[in-house]
């Protein structure tokens, strides 16, 4: 049904999408799909690299160590991003055009007062995107 | 990379440098210090010395001065008077060195380096990137004092010196040109663009090149406290570190609230002005509180959707505004002054700019070394700004378009707005401009050509979309700053920040008024020129470490 899961990914806060990643990998056992890990970067040094290349990096040896992981065939994407806060969600939609995803699984958090005003990424993907999104809320 | 390296690198925390750049070696994380997690319902990532300690300075000044609004007003009178007098050879001396060092780099091979390392691609394009960089630096100003400057200095070089117990008691800049109209012309505009050119981008370039190179290319956090780096080594992620982080707070939040002071009186004024709006204190907070809930909704936007667009906007407005002034204006005289000012100013601008033994103190006290107190304060804002929107290009292709591009543009907007208004008083006998306060040549000036009340409106909307992009991306620089460097921390602390710049705003023009606002600029513009001055060593001390492009 599915054939390619598009996974955005934290590097800095891998403990807090711990479940995205469990749920993308069974999804994709199931599935026999892709895995393809998302992240966006900026171009200034952060707390995972210090440059985006070194980012990179990062990213694909994660994608690949999640890979063996699990099995299965995982790719990373890494986009660069002079305010990642802000471009985040415009970025993880022309990513799944980009990559031909059919599934995106992202973790987010429980719904509160303050999503009136500033609504999560998981929301604003869901309303703008027709692939099918599965957001993963904290145990 | 091998996974086996990259742990290796993981462990020690160091990474090896990726590409053509000298990434310096430092245990430090970004983000180490920093508080982060779930607070009071609100997501947040900050540095928790540098934010508390700044914001709760801050709210501390903002409740005195709104507390004590009729005592403040005298202290704040008296430090800026003191400060002026005291200070202008070292603010004027300072700037000379900035400029100096930001020319003299575009000349040697050091100026190969790429912002970035050697593989680094720019993230804009040439006039997302101009126009940012020109709605950062000038703002306002330009809109405040594009015609009561130049009028000013005019003026005061006709009347001639004046003297009382030894000491110049005019405001004409260097021996004034009494009576002698064309002369005085020539000086008024080349004083005026020597406020407005080589000097305020010099000490932009300065800031906004030590911290991209200590950003980009050294792998340090995007805080003014990298680049003390090659001085203070790994204790500039202590309490000195620290201080250096607050001091730029401090300086960007007073020299915004300087800028946004002076577009509130403005747009305030001109309401009145045109549409007879009552202007007083009232419509001045409305305003500010308004045009800070439009800056809340950019910084949300972000960098791209937000700021650059807002950005371009301006510039296209703000580049309407100047055609028809060039064009319903005197065309002829307009261009021809283009040159001739520019020719003035560069025989000027050695005496000008010398810090020591002038004899026209007003001119250079209250004039120069504001102007330069005010850049320097503000400096971090702007020069933070331009760092983080121009990696990917060369250190020369960067000083060109920080230093010569905006100069000229400046250079033909005085030209343009000035040279009209003197050419009114002068040639049409439309005195009414000279009369006029300040904050009202502006639109008296743009009143006598045609179509004014259009003209004006756009005047008036212009200033707010100013204070806009200035608001904005002043908050992602604090921001960053107090987030140790992080440029990706939740957004509602860049929300907080915008809020408390409108507040400054809000607490100096009420508590002291433009003297409240000038005397913060300068006292917070002290100690950052000697930041910044050492910036300059680090400067060329990381370029000299960094490999070359051919």
């Amino acid at each position: 049904m599915f054939n390619k899961i598009l996974v955005p990914v934290d590097l800095a806060h891998i403990d807090a999408i711990q479940r995205a990643l469990s749920t993308s990998a069974d999804l994709a056992r199931h599935y026999e799909a892709e895995v393809c890990y998302l992240a966006v970067t900026t171009s200034t040094p952060g707390t995972v690299a210090r440059t985006p290349e070194e980012y990179q990096h990062k990213l694909e040896a994660f994608a690949s160590g999640q890979g063996e992981v699990h099995g299965q065939s995982t790719s990373a994407r890494c986009i660069n991003s002079p305010d990642p806060t802000a471009d985040l969600d415009d970025v993880i939609l022309k990513s799944i055009e980009a990559v031909g995803a059919d599934l995106v699984v992202m973790a987010t958090h429980l719904p509160r007062h303050l999503d009136a005003v500033m609504p999560s990424h998981g929301d604003r993907i869901a309303s703008h995107t027709d692939v099918s999104v599965f957001l993963v809320r904290p145990a | 990379m091998s996974d086996e390296k990259l742990d290796e690198q993981n462990s020690t925390g160091v990474p090896a440098p990726e590409g053509p750049s000298g990434l310096i070696d430092t245990d430090y994380v970004i983000g180490q210090d920093n508080i982060a997690g779930n607070r009071f319902g609100l997501e947040v990532d900050l540095h928790g010395k540098v934010f508390t300690f700044s914001g709760l300075i801050i709210l501390a000044f903002v409740i005195i001065t709104l507390a004590l609004q009729n005592e403040v007003g005298p202290v704040f009178e008296s430090t800026r008077v003191w400060l002026t007098e005291n200070l202008a050879w070292f603010f004027l001396g300072g700037a000379n060195i900035f400029v100096l060092v930001a020319l003299g780099l575009i000349f040697t091979p050091l100026a190969n380096v790429r912002l970035g390392g050697a593989h680094a691609t720019p993230d804009f394009t040439y006039a997302g990137w101009f126009a940012m960089l020109f709605a950062a630096g000038m703002g306002i100003g330009l809109m405040y004092f594009g015609v009561s400057e130049p009028l000013s200095h005019f003026g005061t070089s006709m009347g001639g010196t004046s003297m009382e117990g030894g000491a110049r008691t005019d405001w004409a800049p260097l021996g004034a040109a009494a009576g002698d109209q064309d002369a005085a012309i020539s000086l008024g505009m080349a004083a005026t663009i020597f406020h407005w050119g080589l000097h305020p981008w010099g000490i932009y370039a300065v800031v906004a090149l030590s911290l991209a190179l200590f950003s980009f290319n050294k792998g340090l956090p995007l805080t003014m406290r990298s680049v003390f780096y090659p001085v203070l080594g790994e204790r500039v992620w202590g309490w000195p570190g620290h201080v250096i982080d607050v001091i730029a707070v401090f300086a960007t939040l007073f020299g915004l609230a300087t800028s946004l002071g002076l577009g509130a009186q403005q747009a305030t004024v001109g309401l009145g002005y045109l549409f007879g709006v009552p202007s007083g204190d009232t419509t001045m907070v409305l305003l500010i509180i308004g045009i800070t809930i439009i800056a809340l909704g950019s910084v949300t936007l972000g960098v791209d959707k937000g700021v650059q667009r807002l950005s371009q906007l301006n510039m296209g407005l703000a580049g309407l505004l100047l055609l028809f002034v060039i064009l319903a204006g005197p065309t002829l005289l307009i261009a021809t002054g283009f040159f001739e000012y520019l020719l003035s100013y560069a025989k000027n601008v050695l005496p000008l700019s010398n810090p020591i033994g002038r004899e026209d103190t007003n001119f250079s006290q209250g004039w120069t070394s504001f102007y330069w107190a005010w850049w320097i304060s503000w400096s971090p804002f702007v020069g933070m700004f331009i760092a983080r929107v121009s990696r990917g290009r060369t250190v020369r292709e960067f000083l060109i378009a920080v230093l010569v591009i905006p100069t000229v543009i400046s250079v033909l907007w005085m030209t343009a707005l000035g040279g009209t208004a003197i050419d009114q008083v002068v040639n049409k006998g439309l005195d009414s401009v000279s009369a006029a306060s300040g904050d009202v040549q502006l639109f008296e000036m743009l009143s006598n050509l045609p179509l004014g009340l259009i003209t004006s409106s756009l005047a008036i909307f212009l200033v707010i979309v100013f204070f806009v992009t200035s608001s904005d991306s002043g908050s992602l620089v604090i921001d960053a700053i107090t987030a140790g460097g992080k440029v990706d921390s939740p957004k509602p602390q860049r929300m907080f920040w915008a809020i408390i710049e409108g507040a400054i705003a809000i607490a100096l023009l009420l508590g002291g008024g433009l003297s409240a606002l000038q005397a913060m600029a300068l006292s917070a513009g002290f100690p950052l020129t000697l930041v910044l001055l050492v910036a300059c060593y680090s400067i060329i001390k990381g370029l000299m470490s960094e490999p070359r492009a051919a």
